[in-house]
């Protein structure tokens, strides 16, 4: 049918319009309710962000117009920059931990063994469970006199710590319980990588005595990096708006030391009701995330490229 | 079995430990917490199994009306999002699906990538402006955020590897194409939306940003009413331990019985709202 149409454009229409005629009523009719939903409550609220970034809006009083100035404003807010750092090392982190201990998991839940499916439902609940009901009890955990951790620290010899309570200490606290939560995610996509995998370059390793380091460095671990890739990026993306698990737990405290963009934005949004300000800051920060996702596929292209010239 | 198969079990087994021990523990101390007088709760060295069981935790949480109320608000904001979500969603993901529309697939990308707060500044002024902001719609409208980009694109993935034999044989049998999507494609259909079903209620029910801005006192729901809980009660850890446990309690059971089917939509969407 394409060759057809190709080699004769004057046919080709008379050609699509019976077609056409056979089939008269299309899918659209299927697809409307769900892109009036669509429109509603995404494209409108964001159409309305940028209009109202675009204004000095607080609840209360009038709008004015003020053109670019929220976002100028941004430039000179210190509290902004310091969120914009302190959610670049959480994410780095938010997505490094989950990826290696992800994929670790990924490859014991490959093999076969009693219980597999049961264990794995075990394995993945804390990424389901409601995240408030799981971040206060990690705050309880976290307690410097009488939560659990300080206690199985104290067991192995290491002096008690202030965890979410100490500036220098809370975001990796928050790690800590980012990456218990959402290891697992990462350990269902790499675990599909590995399902895909063909068994022949195993078989030919385990003939030349490759241990299982050797078989995984060089034969796993190309073969599953497109999924860790996905896995990689759905973590940055879920990490940079991390919200609930940080709310929950600090508020961005002690002080400000937890304070990220999404956080911030709350804060400017919700609790100083300046929205015009918090739209801009919102506008920054979808941006701010489409940005990593294209570096995180340039430098995935990148790696390609010197992975087939190194092989060259 | 040889002495190197041997080793081999032992090594698995004990990754398979060290694996899911995070979990099973968190959720084992969780439960000790929420079985526990507060005597027990504040001990140190702390307190695994206590001697006297604190049931009196879990009566005192579901015996405060409020809760009932948070309760019911869940489930009716639960209810009305997935409800809606797969009314408009399931047709939606058909004709994508079969359109073979995948550009429009970008739209719910863009749903994905969007923190949840910025479509809450919007829609806020908006439903103050219709004054809903009193009732329970504005929750359950976005929640819609949430659940309509999950059901969408697990249908389109789910009607895309349905056969089209069946579904062109009843065309030229002369049936529309809303009779084909009822009685054809939906009947095949049914794996695919009881995926889309548990994880729109899953991440519905556990979502919180969008109560703790919408939410009055009458319309929690249970982890904004959790989470209300904290600031008030600092220091009694056993309810809320118990609280925290029976807001989850529900989820957790849905993840250990449905297991196959939240894995499967979780490998094929990799999707969560929020």
């Amino acid at each position: 049918m394409s060759a057809l149409t190709q080699s004769t454009p004057g046919a080709a229409q008379s050609d699509a319009a019976p077609e056409k005629e056979l089939r008269p009523p299309s899918y659209w009719p299927f697809v409307v309710p769900a892109l009036v939903v669509v429109l509603a409550i995404i494209i409108f609220p964001w159409v309305f962000t940028i209009w109202m970034s675009l204004n000095e809006w607080k609840v209360g009083s009038s709008t004015t117009f003020v053109g670019f100035s929220n976002y100028l404003r941004l430039t000179s807010d210190p509290r902004f920059i310091e969120a914009i750092g302190h959610t670049l090392v959480y994410t780095v982190l938010s997505v490094l931990l989950p990826l290696v201990f992800g994929t670790f998991a990924a490859v014991v839940f490959h093999q076969k063994f009693a219980g597999r499916g049961f264990l794995r439902g075990i394995f993945i609940m804390p990424m389901m469970a409601t995240p408030v009901a799981i971040a206060l009890v990690w705050t309880m955990m976290f307690h410097p006199q009488l939560g659990v951790l300080n206690y199985l620290l104290s067991l192995v010899g290491i002096p008690p710590q202030l965890w979410v309570f100490h500036p220098a200490t809370v975001i990796p606290s928050l790690v800590l319980v980012e990456t218990w939560q959402w290891t697992p995610l990462v350990m269902l996509i790499v675990l599909g990588g590995l399902a895909a995998i063909p068994t022949e370059p195993y078989e030919s390793a385990q003939i030349d005595g490759a241990n299982l380091w050797q078989v995984f460095r060089f034969i796993t671990l190309p073969l599953i990096m497109p999924f860790l890739f996905i896995a990689g990026m759905i973590r940055m993306i879920d990490a940079v708006k991390s919200f609930d698990i940080i709310f929950a737990i600090t508020q961005g405290g002690p002080g400000s030391a937890s304070e990220t963009i999404n956080i911030y934005l709350y804060s400017v949004a919700f609790t100083y009701y300046d929205l015009g300000y918090g739209s801009a800051i919102a506008v920054v920060f979808f941006l701010l995330i489409v940005l990593l996702a294209a570096v995180m596929l340039y430098a995935r292209q990148r790696m390609v490229w010197t992975e087939i010239a190194s092989d060259a | 079995m040889t002495p190197r198969q041997i080793i081999g079990k032992i090594g698995l087994w004990l990754s398979v430990c060290v694996i899911v021990s995070p979990a099973i523990l968190f959720f084992l101390w969780m439960l000790s917490l929420s079985l526990k007088f507060e005597i027990d709760n504040a001990a140190y060295p702390p307190v695994f199994f206590p001697e006297h069981i604190a049931w009196k935790n879990y009566a005192d949480v579901l015996a405060s009306n409020r809760f009932l109320t948070y309760f019911i608000n869940s489930l009716i904001v639960t209810g009305g999002a997935t409800a809606l979500a797969l009314i408009v969603g399931v047709p939606a993901g058909y004709g994508i699906a079969r359109m073979a529309a995948h550009k429009s697939a970008i739209v719910i990308l863009i749903a994905r990538i969007t923190p949840g707060l910025s479509y809450l500044i919007p829609l806020f002024l908006l439903f103050q402006w219709l004054g809903l902001l009193g009732t329970l719609v504005p929750q359950i409208i976005i929640h819609l955020v949430v659940t309509v980009p999950i059901v969408i694109w697990i249908m389109i993935g789910y009607f895309e590897t349905t056969p089209m034999e069946l579904e062109e044989a009843a065309l030229i049998d002369g049936a529309t194409r809303w009779q084909v999507f009822r009685h054809v494609a939906l009947p095949i259909a049914k794996p695919g939306i009881a995926v889309a079903f548990i994880l729109a209620v899953i991440f519905s029910w556990n979502n919180f940003v969008f109560g703790i801005v919408l939410a009055g006192r009458e319309t929690r729901t249970l982890p904004v009413a959790v989470y209300n809980m904290i600031s008030f009660d600092q220091l009694s850890w056993g309810p809320l331990a118990a609280a925290a446990l029976i807001v989850t309690l529900p989820v957790l059971l849905l993840t250990v019985f449905a297991q196959r089917q939240i894995v499967a939509g979780l490998t094929a969407g990799a999707v969560k709202g929020g």
